[in-house]
């Protein structure tokens, strides 16, 4: 496999040998870890020069998972958008619903490669707790799943198929309990049993070489669609828009594009009830540098640097901190990020169901939200007056999870009324 | 010298191994924890610890167990704030035992390095107990640490390598800290069987005094790692005993002088 990395300005590859882009990443952690995360950057790189291992990976990315996935050219969604074009790439018709496969795939790998027999994994929306159980099941690993109290409640139905796929759920009771109490209890773990263990990231934050091991098996997002759309369209998309909560689904779809000036890349954060309002989960748009989980990146923190308890409607969102790529790719101007509400997501996530079929998840409904601002921001613009914008959107999982929270948002209760026989 | 050092090398003049004990600033309330703060200074007949590990209490430690997270929630849903450090330190130093800080690194960043260095050089402290700092991503607290004459006590595993062994002892100033387990901060049952091997291989690399921690609850376990390291160090033992008093409403420090009392002795019948 090559790697196209971002680089810093001197030309060097980033990360560097200790994690870091810049300011941001490293490795905060107890020492005790040090070694693991040593074996795990051996056991990634030697990975990466073996042909096996890529043949194994591309195997069962094909067969099992069902990539590549398609772009679908959303035109009714268009005329909402100003008549640009809508291109989404369609990581909700992976195996297990996301994007999450991706990177569970290749860390399963990794953790059989290493001789361990058991992984673990923090999850807050379940789509990377789901995931993970199913690569344990297919290879025969041990699963358990860190999920903090409030997601168990609000994603039963992830918690459920967990079980289903033979994983130990732990509901985790401690502070906020979500997904940035979830990484804490799955970190204690791993430091405990990291002999026989592997702790299985979903995202592109915690401490080196995390960040840039989910970003490698995130890539090929931008590498199928930046192909896809060249193919079709004979152009790259002039935006490619993400939801982010940690990154991954964002720096996948970004990574094969950041070398690419013309192409925007803009993130979507959290904006819960409105940044102004302090319920959020906008750790770049109003966190402050800080050190989270093993990294350096922008964090919600109060003024003595304790964690701040985030907010929004979705789950997979809902952490207080970002990749600390991201927060590089920020502060150079490379990529733009910008705070979605609540609302203006539940709206996106209906009105993609209605006018294309497809119902995303709640996370991915903040890219689509995004995405039509954007949209209608650009098609304004003169350049595109006369040939109107290509925006690629991900859509980063599906939204069958997100039904009952939907239909509470909605005020629909899913039964129907006698009289009317209307559905309420 | 540093008087956390100093501290340990007096302990080693007389033969045995110096007794360190933690508790965190704000529990039960940040008047409380200074209580039992001075109450471990003194045991119940002057016979206290011989270091102070003053506690930071942080929204996510991942390297402590359950009775230190729980003192941590509550101390910061009670309003703890760093300046209560500060203040912590210079209450258990006016007793005249030495304190080192035990703190995840975004406080002092947050903070500011250099600030915070300073803080704590003039509230009396001897150093920091940095969990989630490594040598490796260090270089601002080395160089403050320096400037104000405070201890680094960086933190080394059963799963170190020699080489970061090497690195680590290196990098500390003053002492440093063995973990003697895998895992995060708790009283055990049974002492560690990796403790002495890991000991050793320090001592192979390097003549800093060495500490060891986690899992330490008593007096019987106090002797048992007293006879082959330079301090022992108790903290989850001793939280207990504050957790307890919490639940009955109870602030009879009794039962926590006790706890100091059992493991000073242990410490003094090691060798």
């Amino acid at each position: 496999m090559t790697e196209p990395r971002a680089t810093h300005p001197s030309g060097a590859p980033l990360p560097d040998k200790g994690g870091h882009f810049e300011e941001f990443g490293g490795k905060f952690v107890p020492e005790a870890l040090y070694a693991a995360l040593a074996q795990l950057e051996d056991a990634f790189d030697a990975a990466q020069q073996d042909p096996d291992f890529a043949a194994e990976l591309s195997r069962l990315q094909r067969d099992y998972a069902g990539r590549p996935t398609p772009i679908t050219e959303a035109t009714r969604f268009s005329e909402h958008c100003g008549g640009a074009r809508m291109l989404l790439k369609r990581e909700d018709l992976n195996h297990t619903g996301s994007h999450k496969i991706n990177n569970v795939l290749g860390q399963a790998l990794l953790t059989r490669r290493m001789g361990k027999r058991r992984v673990i994994a923090e999850t807050g929306a379940g789509q990377h707790g789901v995931a993970s159980a199913t690569a344990a099941a297919l290879l025969g690993l041990e699963c358990r799943v860190y999920m903090g109290k409030v997601d168990t409640d609000r994603q039963a139905l992830n918690v459920a198929r967990m079980q289903m796929l033979g994983a130990e759920v732990v509901a985790v009771k401690a502070g906020s309990q979500t997904l940035k109490d979830a990484m804490n209890e799955a970190m204690r773990d791993w430091v405990t049993h990291v002999d026989d263990t592997h702790y299985l990231i979903g995202t592109v934050g915690g401490p080196h070489p995390f960040p840039r091991i989910v970003r490698e098996f995130q890539r090929i997002i931008s590498t199928e669609s930046r192909a896809q759309v060249l193919e079709k369209y004979g152009q790259l998309p002039d935006a490619v828009c993400a939801c982010i909560g940690g990154g991954s689904n964002a720096m996948g779809i970004f990574a094969d594009f950041i070398p690419d000036e013309g192409v925007g890349l803009y993130g979507f954060e959290a904006g819960g009830d409105g940044v102004d309002t302090g319920r959020h989960a906008a750790s770049i748009t109003a966190g402050s540098l800080g050190v989270l989980h093993g990294a350096r990146t922008y964090v919600l923190q109060d003024e003595d640097g304790q964690t701040v308890e985030s907010h929004s409607i979705s789950a997979g969102l809902d952490y207080p901190g970002v990749g600390p790529e991201h927060a590089w790719l920020a502060r150079t101007g490379r990529a733009t990020y910008r705070p979605i509400t609540d609302t203006e997501a539940m709206d996106a996530l209906m009105l993609l169901t209605r006018t294309e079929g497809i119902l995303p998840a709640i996370e991915s409904a903040h890219a689509v939200a995004g995405a039509q601002k954007l949209a209608l921001e650009l098609v304004e613009r003169p350049e595109f007056r006369t040939k109107p914008p290509t925006i690629l959107v991900n859509i980063s999982g599906r939204g069958d999870k997100d039904v009952s929270t939907a239909l509470e948002w909605f005020g629909i209760d899913g039964s129907v009324d006698r009289e009317t026989e209307e559905v309420r | 010298m540093s008087s956390s050092a100093q501290a340990i090398l007096t302990a080693r003049t007389q033969n045995r191994a110096a007794l360190v004990g933690y508790l965190p600033v704000g529990y039960p309330d940040v008047a409380g924890s200074f209580d039992a703060l001075r109450a471990i200074t003194e045991g119940s007949d002057g016979t206290g610890v011989d270091l102070v590990e003053i506690g930071a209490p942080y929204s996510d430690p991942v390297m402590d167990g359950l009775a230190i997270q729980h003192a941590a929630t509550r101390a910061l849903e009670r309003g703890v704030r760093t300046a209560d450090v500060f203040r912590a330190v210079e209450a258990v130093t006016a007793t005249g035992t030495p304190a080192v800080v035990m703190t995840y690194w975004n406080l002092v960043e947050h903070y500011g390095v250099e600030r915070y260095a300073r803080d704590l050089a003039s509230a009396g402290g001897s150093g920091l107990i940095t969990p989630d700092l490594t040598p490796d991503d260090a270089e601002p607290w080395i160089a403050a640490s320096e400037q104000h004459d405070l201890d680094r006590i960086f933190l080394i595993a059963p799963s170190s390598t020699d080489e970061r062994i090497a690195l680590t002892t290196r990098a500390c100033r003053g002492w440093v800290y063995a973990t003697a387990v895998m895992g995060v901060t708790g009283a055990r049952q049974q002492t560690s069987s990796a403790a002495p091997d890991l000991v050793a291989r320090i001592r192979a690399q390097s003549d800093l005094p060495v500490g060891v921690g986690l899992g330490v609850s008593n007096g019987d376990q106090a002797a048992e790692i007293g006879a082959y390291a330079d301090a022992v160090i108790v903290g989850s033992a001793l939280v207990k005993e504050l957790i307890d008093n919490e639940r009955t409403g109870s602030s009879d420090l009794s039962g926590l002088r006790a706890v100091v009392d059992d493991l000073a002795a242990g410490v003094r019948r090691a060798r």
